[in-house]
């Protein structure tokens, strides 16, 4: 019983994964930058949906602004800070998204208070009871909702007109260029959308946990990036499967490997681990 | 007197890192582990017995030993790969040494036994060894080595086609570079008299690496002033008081953004720009 418990902790905390990772790998395949400030879109939109939340008491609303506002700033940041250093090797961006992420998290210390914020009635605390296993409703809104936002963007990558270019413009920029694609276009909108995917993932651990404080982001930002490497780096599908395998390991790691070594230990050993085996991450395009 | 010190030893620190990024080109996330593993070497050894001195040499074979291994996976994964492999090392270091109480703990080591030297002989140590540290850099860039590192950061590939046995070198990269880490790691955890894992984690790669990038990667007078610079910035900002992060993340931002080959770079060009 301990072992399906395990596998459906494991898979609550990997679709959080998830949206955090699909965001970040969209960003990853366009522009080949480690996109550390990402995190802290995550931890803006936490914190949106708690305000929005309290203040009209729908969380559907909460979610919607949230993510409006997130993939807003997510292409502002784009527009404003990697934009113009994308000429450069990657560890400027790198360093650029590093410092662009801690005076953030100080930005949201000093306006929200250091103490984090919560939901004054949290929605969706309630259990249900499936099969032997009990979830709390937050739990199944984050599984379901990580599902959905997944099929909905496979949907519209292989459907639309948009996605086919940004995938074109994935496997090939200089290709996709010349056959008229717009590379600006399809940078906003892949911003515009792995931002939003965050914003939403902050509203859903903030129901979670029932708390938004500064520094949440800063156990996604490298999390999210462990991710994107075991997935192959730019690869959706495996950024998918990557992020529920780490969920699920962690948790039983935690239970079986908790005296050797700390959850971040964990994540990263098995990490190192498979990068060895597989040095292009393990469900590698190509 | 022990600002001074602390100072001496960033410098040493972010000296170690530009060997490894600087000058061969492999960016490493987790250089913090290093100096970790040369602290707690150090420290164990002082508490065990051994004159402060004598555990300089073993402080910088341990890390240099676990700087081969990952070297060996610099030689697997390349580029963005291997920056997330280090910083998977410095989380694994950081959650391996919580985990044992032999290690210390959360709580980390504390009253590691009087060196012997006064701070006065202390500092001038740190001091001694960072010229040193520089002087051996200056020397390891105009040697043939050097030459082939920085064959390596450019086109690592070519560098391979020449002929070059570029998995010996990288491994001389992390050897050194690791070895310096914990050898700044060593001097670390005997100034201060107490480590913790707090003190070895994710920020401080971060910080040693902006260091490393700010001074202008490879720049060996840049790296040092960097340094100097940024670790004397918390004391320096107390007037900014509860901003001094904010400062410091913007900082690192703009100079990235405006200048991203570091201040270094903004100076040569200013100077080119100038009088012709």
């Amino acid at each position: 019983m301990l072992f399906v418990e395990l596998i459906a902790q494991g898979l609550v905390q990997g679709s959080i994964y998830a949206l955090i990772a699909l965001g970040l790998t969209l960003v990853y395949g366009l522009l080949r930058i480690l996109h550390v400030a990402h995190a802290a879109l995550f931890t803006l939109g936490g914190y949106i949906g708690v305000l929005v939340t309290n203040q009209f008491g729908s969380l559907g609303l909460a979610i919607a602004v949230a993510m409006a506002v997130t993939g807003m700033a997510g292409v502002l940041m784009y527009r404003f800070c990697y934009e113009p250093i994308l000429h450069h090797p990657p560890f400027v961006a790198l360093i650029a998204s590093i410092g662009l992420f801690i005076a953030s998290e100080e930005i949201y210390r000093l306006v929200f208070g250091a103490y984090g914020l919560s939901y004054a009635n949290p929605p969706l605390q309630g259990h249900v009871a499936i099969g032997a296993l009990s979830f709390k409703q937050a739990e199944l809104l984050v599984m379901g909702g990580g599902a959905l936002v997944i099929a909905v963007l496979a949907a519209l990558q292989s459907r639309t007109r948009l996605g086919i270019a940004c995938q074109a413009t994935v496997t090939d920029p200089q290709m996709a260029e010349s056959f008229g694609i717009d590379l600006k276009t399809v940078r906003y909108v892949n911003f515009f959308v792995g931002s939003a995917l965050a914003g939403a993932a902050g509203v859903m651990v903030a129901l979670l946990n029932n708390l938004v404080e500064p520094t949440m982001g800063s156990v996604p930002s490298y999390k999210a990036l462990a991710i994107i490497v075991l997935g192959g780096l730019g690869s959706i599908p495996g950024t998918l499967m990557a992020a529920l395998t780490l969920g699920i390991v962690e948790a039983f790691g935690t239970i079986y490997l908790g005296k050797l070594l700390d959850r971040n230990a964990i994540a990263f050993a098995f990490l190192i681990l498979v990068l060895m085996v597989r040095p292009q991450g393990l469900f590698a395009r190509k | 007197m022990s600002l001074v010190t602390a100072v001496g030893i960033s410098v040493l620190f972010a000296l170690s890192l530009n060997l490894i990024t600087g000058f061969c080109g492999q960016i490493s996330l987790g250089h913090a582990a290093f100096f970790g593993i040369g602290a707690y070497t150090s420290a164990l050894l002082c508490k065990a017995g051994m004159p402060f001195l004598l555990t300089l040499p073993p402080a910088m074979v341990v890390p240099a030993f676990f700087g081969v291994i990952v070297g060996l996976a610099s030689l697997r994964v390349r580029a963005d790969f291997l920056a997330i492999t280090t910083m998977g090392v410095g989380f694994l270091f950081v959650g391996v040494v919580r985990q044992q109480d032999a290690l210390g703990g959360e709580m980390g080591i504390s009253a590691i036994p009087d060196t012997g030297l006064s701070k006065l002989a202390f500092m001038l140590l740190t001091l001694l060894l960072c010229v040193m540290t520089a002087l051996l850099s200056q020397y390891i860039r105009r040697s043939w080595m050097g030459q082939v590192f920085n064959a390596v950061a450019e086109d690592e590939d070519t560098t391979r086609v020449l002929g070059v046995d570029v998995p010996r070198f990288k491994l001389a990269a992390f050897a050194l570079g690791t070895a310096l880490a914990g050898l700044a790691g060593a001097l670390y955890a005997n100034n201060l008299k107490f480590i913790s894992p707090d003190s070895f984690g994710f920020v401080e790669s971060m910080t040693v690496l902006s260091m490393v990038v700010i001074g202008g990667i490879g720049s060996v007078l840049g790296v040092t002033a960097a340094a100097i610079v940024l670790s004397l910035l918390p004391s320096m900002f107390t007037f900014v008081g509860e901003y001094k992060l904010l400062v410091y993340g913007g900082l690192l931002f703009l100079i990235m953004r405006f200048s991203p080959d570091g201040v270094t770079g903004a100076l040569r060009r200013a100077f080119a720009k100038g009088p012709r």
